[in-house]
């Protein structure tokens, strides 16, 4: 072959070895930031069931970070996937095993192949339609949960679930120690799981697919083939953070299926920025706090905010929060710059 | 039976009329506007406070029904919306579903979230028989009024100079503005009478549908679907979605409850995925 | 004897009623410098998207050396030794140079569907993403993101990807187009160095770049195949002179 005859200059190979082996080194300040998460107990000992609310919504969030942010695929029913894993730890916490995490594998292995079925109705079409398609098929999945309330509890709600120990040793207390933790532990998992194969030959074959579709194909990527794997995968992750929301509350409400999960989920993303895994992490942060700050002062109209904030996102806001950003890391840069000799 | 497909098709109409306006914006001018149902909503509330506070009879609010929706839509076009017309289809949605909550909550404070209810005129009331088969007084009254606004529709869309510089404008905004045609004062115009007819709608809809503050949000995905499942490219294709939607889905009702407005989005999601042009969509 | 690199037969794509393509049958032989000119509106772009696969033909056939691949789809056809650029750019905005070889180079080795690879432990990834850059120079660049390239490294990225793919035929759409003239030169040059080995249909409109390239040019007016033969032998072809005096014209 007349590529092996092409040596390169060793210095080039060796740069591009750098850059490769650089890029999946952990930055400094991923570090702290999963070592404040862990703090957290002991910082706020008196916020344990928000941060685990915090940490169920950035999971979801990471799920469609996964779709939306690297792959370019839209979606206005991804709470589908998040009802599909609640229900499914439910009932099988109230019929089958009270495990947690038996209990967690069963729900992501449900709504993983929920996701996998219904990828096959975003293959194709445009924007419009998958947001049409992915809208449909969350609110089918609505319609059915309410009919056969002999099963869900329909409007009442999944009621009188109760988790075991997890691990057989750590009951879930009151304040919510053990369920933050242990909806951090899996969303850490999650999370590394997601940084790897985003870095993989797939992840970047995603972006290739949302950069270029046309290209892509003619780079040899199979590009349903790929679509078909992220939807299941993303499907996964979200079905997870639905069994944590069922085991840590004990409870699985109509609620989860409902139109409003999906659309304040892509707000949740937008804020943080989508493409880069820690989006959906900071958004579910920013979104819960202040949603937990509007709700203290007017219960009721908290989506009136939501809905406004949403508003001015697009009208502009985006743009004055990401140079915002972006100047104030180029003055950081700056200061850093200086104080090198 | 013949009953059910009778009230199916007075559904069917009324849908139309509620989604035409989104048919024309979304279909012709390729914009999602999530938020259509809130001049619905605006239109039927419209009526309620002139009847219940002013007693202004029932058919008289009609007009303000279809001018105050028409007005704030055509304000919104000038101010808010025009900037979106460029943006992606998910900034769209993103934009429009942020005013949908921005609304159902601003209306739950002002209105308060309880069902609003009229009385509808005795003239309007109760039902006549014909060959057996019992009609609606109401229901006859919408399906006139649907066939008249429809009938008006197309003609002003294939008829008319205005029809022509829309669909000139919707082509190639370019050219169209070489013409000498007023682009911007075109989509205002053609907002604002989308916003009325909406408006119209939502307040003959207040007596079949209900009135309360979540309207946008419960209807906003039916409308999508008389547009999306009757596809893009003309009225007709919505037209015989919207009767489709409504006889499937006031038959399914009444025979198989249980399963509420299941088949509807089944058949959305069955439709889309064979043909994600639409069921009607002419191949260009 | 060995079948041709690439070859069409009776080619024909109809949009409603207008024939694009009009019985096109079209070989290029192995290790072939083959042009393929014409006008403009010629069907010249219609015809690579049917060659690649964007498009489906109405009739007839292509072959890859000797495999029908009518029917097969884009991604399929490069795996079975054929690549494209494109003669509007297109890439991948968001990525750097390193990272669209390395996807080529990825999905060439089939590890596309590995979610557990790292990249910096794939073998010799590094050293042929590197082998590349140089190839094409783009050596200079090879971090930066694609979106800030100038225009002539741009187009080298185009061709350098294609190349990733290690293609038997190679498709290059137009590679010079737009290209200022400084950057001109270093282009010309890495299209005059691809290996010999490789097959290269070259669809062009600069007749510069096609008389200094080909050793075989067919020239394709209104969809059909007016003549065919050696650069000196098109140079003095009356009908060949007319095609494009009437381009001219209308120009």
């Amino acid at each position: 072959m007349t590529m092996a005859l092409d040596t390169p200059r060793p210095a080039l190979t060796d740069l591009v070895g750098k850059t490769l082996s650089r890029r999946r080194r952990w930055k400094l300040g991923e570090v702290v930031f999963w070592g404040l998460t862990a703090a957290a107990p002991f910082m706020l000992p008196r916020g344990m069931l928000l941060l685990n609310e915090v940490a169920i919504l950035a999971l979801f969030a990471l799920s469609l970070d996964l779709i939306l942010g690297f792959a370019g695929i839209v979606s206005l029913g991804h709470a589908a996937f998040l009802g599909a894993g609640a229900y499914a730890a439910g009932l099988f916490a109230l019929h089958v095993n009270a495990d947690p995490l038996t209990g967690l594998v069963v729900a992501v292995l449900a709504a993983a192949l929920l996701g996998f079925l219904t990828s096959f109705l975003v293959l194709r079409g445009t924007d419009l339609t998958r947001l049409m398609v992915t809208l449909g098929v969350a609110l089918l999945l609505f319609e059915l949960a309410n009919s056969f309330s002999t099963i869900t509890g329909g409007a009442d709600g999944l009621q009188g679930i109760s988790m075991g120990p997890l691990l057989g040793l750590f009951p879930f207390d009151l304040q919510g120690r053990t369920a933050y933790l242990y909806s951090l532990s899996v969303l850490f998992v999650l999370f590394l799981a997601a940084r790897r194969m985003m870095a993989s030959p797939f992840g970047l074959s995603l972006r290739a697919i949302r950069d270029n579709p046309l290209r892509a194909s003619a780079t040899g990527v199979a590009i349903n083939g790929r679509i078909v794997m992220v939807y299941t995968i993303a499907a996964a992750y979200a079905g997870a953070a639905g069994a944590l929301m069922a085991q840590t509350t004990q409870f699985v409400s109509l609620d989860v299926l409902e139109f409003h999960r999906s659309a304040d989920l892509m707000l949740v993303v937008i804020i943080g920025g989508a493409g880069w895994l820690y989006g959906g992490i900071i958004g579910a942060i920013l979104f819960k706090v202040l949603q937990d700050a509007i709700s203290l002062a007017t219960p009721q109209y908290w989506q009136f905010w939501i809905g406004l904030l949403l508003v001015v996102f697009v009208l502009g806001g985006r743009e004055i929060l990401h140079d915002l950003l972006a100047r104030s890391r180029a003055a950081l840069a700056k200061r850093i710059s200086r104080r090198a000799p | 039976m013949l009953t059910i497909l009778f009230d199916g098709v007075a559904y069917g109409m009324l849908l139309f009329i509620l989604a035409s306006g989104l048919a024309v914006t979304l279909g012709l001018m390729n914009f999602v506007n999530l938020a259509h149902g809130a001049f619905a909503m605006a239109g039927g509330y419209v009526t309620v406070v002139l009847m219940q506070r002013y007693d202004v009879p029932f058919v008289a609010t009609l007009p303000f029904a279809f001018l105050v929706p028409a007005a704030i839509g055509a304000v919104l076009e000038r101010t808010i919306y025009r900037p979106m017309y460029a943006k992606s289809h998910l900034d769209q949605v993103l934009f429009s579903i942020g005013l949908v909550f921005m609304v159902v909550a601003a209306v739950d404070y002002v209105m308060g979230s309880q069902q609003q209810l009229i009385r509808l005129p005795a003239w309007l009331q109760g039902r006549f028989d014909i060959a057996g088969i019992g009609i609606g007084r109401y229901r006859s009254f919408v399906i006139a009024i649907c066939i008249v606004l429809t009938i008006a529709l197309q003609y002003v869309l294939v008829r008319t100079r205005f029809g022509s510089r829309l669909r000139a404008a919707v082509d190639d905004q370019q050219v169209a503005r070489g013409l000498g045609v007023n682009v911007g004062v075109i989509f205002s115009l053609t907002f604002a009478v989308g916003s009325g007819l909406a408006g119209l709608g939502g307040a003959l809809g207040v007596e079949m549908l209900g009135l309360d503050p979540t309207f946008p949000l419960k209807f906003m995905i039916y409308f999508l679907i008389v547009v999306t499942v009757g596809g893009r490219s003309s009225l007709i294709g919505p037209f015989t979605a919207a009767l489709l939607i409504g006889i499937v889905d006031v038959a399914g009702k009444y025979y198989v409850p249980q399963l509420g407005a299941f088949l509807i989005y089944a058949l959305m999601v069955a439709v889309l995925f064979l043909r994600p042009q639409g069921l009607f969509a002419v191949a260009r | 004897m060995t079948a041709p690199a690439l070859q069409t037969i009776g080619l024909v794509k109809r949009f409603g009623g207008i024939v694009a393509t009009n019985d096109v049958s079209l070989t290029i032989e192995r290790g072939a410098r083959h042009a393929l000119i014409g006008p403009n509106g010629a069907g010249k772009t219609t015809l690579v998207n049917q060659l690649t696969g964007v498009l489906k033909p109405s009739e007839g056939r292509i072959l890859l050396e000797g495999r029908d691949i009518t029917t097969a789809k884009p991604e399929a056809r490069v795996r079975l030794g054929m690549s494209r650029t494109f003669q509007i750019n297109q890439l991948f905005q968001s990525m750097t140079a390193l990272d669209m070889l390395l996807l080529v180079l990825c999905e060439q080795r089939n590890l596309g569907l590995k979610l557990w690879q790292k990249l910096d432990k794939s073998g010799d990834l590094a050293r042929e993403a590197a082998a590349i850059a140089e190839r094409f120079r783009l050596d200079d660049v090879i971090g930066e993101p694609i979106a800030t390239l100038p225009y002539g490294k741009q187009r080298q990225l185009e061709i350098a990807a294609a190349f990733a793919a290690r293609p038997r035929v190679l498709l290059l759409d137009e590679p010079a187009a737009g290209v200022p003239e400084a950057e001109r030169r270093d282009l010309l040059a890495t299209v005059a160095d691809l290996p010999a080995d490789v097959s290269v249909l070259l669809i062009e409109h600069d007749m510069d770049l096609v008389f200094r390239f080909a050793t075989r040019i067919t020239v394709l007016v209104n969809g059909t195949v007016i003549t065919e033969g050696t650069p000196a032998a098109i140079a003095t072809d009356p009908a060949v002179r007319a095609a494009y005096l009437g381009e001219s014209l209308d120009a």
